[in-house]
């Protein structure tokens, strides 16, 4: 055993075993770190969700929007007029039979669905019902689709900008393409804006991407055991994690990877079938969101509370302009850094447009949101829809889908911890990309961050939703800030690229390769 | 005209007995060349953590540098002591369809491949692979027991 894998150890084992010590006392432990957690990150959470003056809409909503509004229309409706061809991208039509081996289109969209696809596919979903009613499907759709013009752009950067080193290995994502970028085009600021990214992402990375899985994911263990201590469910996923990212146990990432995908096409084939089976509720159903995303439907705050809702969810979900998805994207061998962009427009397509819309479908075909009989609203309790037996979160989308088969919250129960075990170990190495970009390449610094991703991983399993589910949306979205302001200055670069494509493409001189 | 003769390699017994077959016909046609080709199984639709796919080049580079120096290069080098003209190649993909494709790019005659006499999964795997290739070959395979 070399110094420092000694040392790595040594570390793990510190880490794991200092928080079962101060945890003597139990019960009280899960409350202390609530508190503090809530106290320490408030100012944060206020800031990025400060509403607009004069107004109950968040700022940081209206940036989300206005960006793939620009994207859109900058890049001529790239995701309806390129979806065929992303389509050929990924089934390797394009590819050079040579480049054999090295990853292809359809894994670098694997490995970012795999980060995205999850828990924001089915809490969050149920969490944007819950609260902004039907309608804010809508609004999630809608967001869906123009986030594919965000993610077009980061994308195409990631892979342009990226840095590929002597030993072969490659790392990418907006802290590089900002820096490189900007310098580029003689724009002071870039490495400013980049450090400020790598920040933001390394606590994305430490709240979406670690604690609000982890919460989640106790949540549903203890819904089947029984309730027990978040923090025993956070030290046996930090130790899983922690045995992959620092230990290079690939068999259980491998066996991950390969669940994951089957369990997403069994969630929609599910729900699917509920769908179906009540189709004679699809056209109600649709009435309700399409009524509901302008009328609200007597929600709480009304049309503006749905569309904030259904955005808010959409960009938790799909993660387009937030930047995140730049850094898997980057991996990709191809000449043309253009057609990963192509390729991950189809990201918030199968993410948001197809899966988010089948969760919000099937809980509002379940009757699970209590309707007043009388006035044919949503009765509203404390700022919420009432559910049946009061649920929220993932237990609404578990509740809506069990109304149609009694087992399905356990598949569904394996499902989330699995998604939320994959997206930790996605975001473990997203916050890698960014920490390794402030401090260095290294063993040694590496490890200092896996330490402290896997510390994490307890205080997520350990607090409660509110907190930990307004911080991470409030990081990720901080996240989105630095890159959006980044993809207006280089955008650009990206039309040139698409230009100069499209016309190689339409002359002919881009052509398919036979397989 | 020189004939160009494809010779599949698995690394394994099979693959020598190939070769011995093809070297054999190599000095019966005269003008011949051999193209000894091993290809690593691989496909693009698997699924990949964030960390192998930054390291896939790296991976990549040094398979086929295993493969040249463990399997193709000692058996070219062999040929050409022995007066045949051979030359060698590593791709990924699959092992039919991969062969089948540069059979086409090399205009070759034909394509030799042992039957493999490995137990378990290897020969499932490489067994189905020469059963695949002599259904969907474009030119004539020859199968060496």
């Amino acid at each position: 055993m070399t110094n420092l894998n000694k040392f790595s150890l040594a570390m793990g084992v510190l880490a794991m075993s200092a928080v079962p010590a101060i945890a003597q006392e139990a019960q009280t432990m899960d409350e202390k770190i609530n508190a503090g957690f809530a106290s320490a990150t408030g100012w944060f959470v206020n800031f990025i969700f400060a509403p607009l003056p004069g107004t109950s809409f968040p700022w940081i909503v209206m940036w989300l929007v206005i960006a793939a509004t620009v994207f859109t229309f900058y890049f001529s409706f790239v995701q309806l007029k390129f979806f065929k061809h992303a389509i050929s991208l990924v089934k390797g039509d394009y590819s050079d039979p040579n480049d054999a081996g090295e990853v292809s289109h359809f894994q670098a969209l694997a490995t970012a669905l795999s980060g995205t696809v999850g828990l924001g596919n089915i809490a969050g979903v149920a969490v944007a019902v819950g609260i902004g009613g039907p309608g804010a499907t809508f609004w999630m759709i809608l967001a869906g689709l123009m986030g594919m013009a965000s993610k077009f752009t980061e994308c195409t950067l990631g892979v342009k900008y990226r840095n590929e080193y002597e030993d072969g290995t490659v790392s990418g994502g907006p802290m590089y393409y900002i820096s490189k970028g900007f310098n580029e085009l003689g724009l002071p600021g870039g490495k400013i804006l980049a450090v400020l990214f790598s920040i933001f992402c390394i606590l994305g990375a430490l709240g979406g991407g670690n604690m609000f899985q982890a919460n989640q994911a106790h949540a549903q263990i203890a819904g089947i055991l029984g309730d027990y201590p978040g923090w025993i469910t956070g030290i046996v996923f930090a130790v899983v994690v922690y045995a992959v990212i620092v230990g290079g146990v690939k068999s259980i990432a491998r066996v991950t990877e390969k669940v994951v995908p089957f369990m997403g096409i069994l969630y929609c084939v599910a729900a699917l079938i509920i769908i179906l089976v009540n189709y004679d509720k699809i056209g109600w159903a649709f009435g309700q969101i399409f009524d509901g995303a302008f009328t609200g439907l007597g929600v709480a705050g009304g049309f503006v509370g749905a569309l904030i809702q259904g955005f808010k969810r959409a960009a938790f979900s799909n993660e387009a302009g937030v930047g995140s998805a730049a850094i898997a994207h980057s991996a990709v061998k191809t000449k043309e850094p253009i057609t990963e962009g192509f390729v991950s427009l189809l990201e918030p397509f199968i993410d948001t447009v197809v899966i988010c819309t089948m969760t919000a479908l099937v809980i509002t075909i379940s009757g699970q949101l209590i309707i007043d009989p009388a006035s044919g609203n949503y009765v509203v309790e404390g700022g919420k829809i009432a559910t049946v037996g009061g649920t929220s979160g993932v237990s609404l989308t578990s509740a809506a889908f069990a109304s149609a088969f009694s087992w399905f919250p356990y598949v569904l129960a394996i499902a989330v911890i699995l998604f939320a075990f994959s997206t930790m170990i996605s975001w473990s190495y997203y916050g890698l990309k960014a920490w390794t970009y402030l401090f260095g390449e290294g063993k040694t610094t590496e490890l200092i961050f896996k330490i402290i991703f896997c510390v994490f991983i307890v205080i997520g399993a350990a607090a409660s939703l509110g907190p930990v589910i307004d911080f991470s949306d409030a990081a990720i979205f901080a996240m989105a800030v630095v890159n959006i302001t980044g993809l207006y200055f280089l955008m650009s670069v990206v039309k040139k690229e698409f230009n100069s494509y499209k016309s190689r493409l339409d002359s002919g001189e881009i052509k398919k390769f036979e397989h | 005209m020189t004939a160009t003769l494809v010779v599949g390699l698995d690394g394994h017994g099979s693959g020598e007995r190939a070769v011995a077959y093809a070297k054999r016909m190599a000095e019966l046609i005269g003008d011949c060349n051999l193209l000894i080709v091993y290809i690593i199984e691989w496909s693009p639709y698997t699924f990949q953590t964030p960390e192998e796919n930054a390291e896939r080049h790296k991976r990549r580079e040094e398979e086929i540098e295993t493969a040249l120096k463990r399997v193709v290069d000692p058996t070219v080098k062999a040929l050409e002591k022995d007066g045949i003209t051979a030359k060698g190649i590593v791709r990924h993909g699959h092992v039919a369809d991969a062969l089948n494709a540069i059979s086409l790019e090399e205009k070759a005659e034909q394509i030799i491949v042992g039957r493999s006499t490995a137990s378990g999964i290897a020969e499932r795997i490489f067994g189905s692979s020469t059963a695949k290739l002599v259904m969907s070959a474009s030119i004539p395979v020859t199968v060496v027991g």
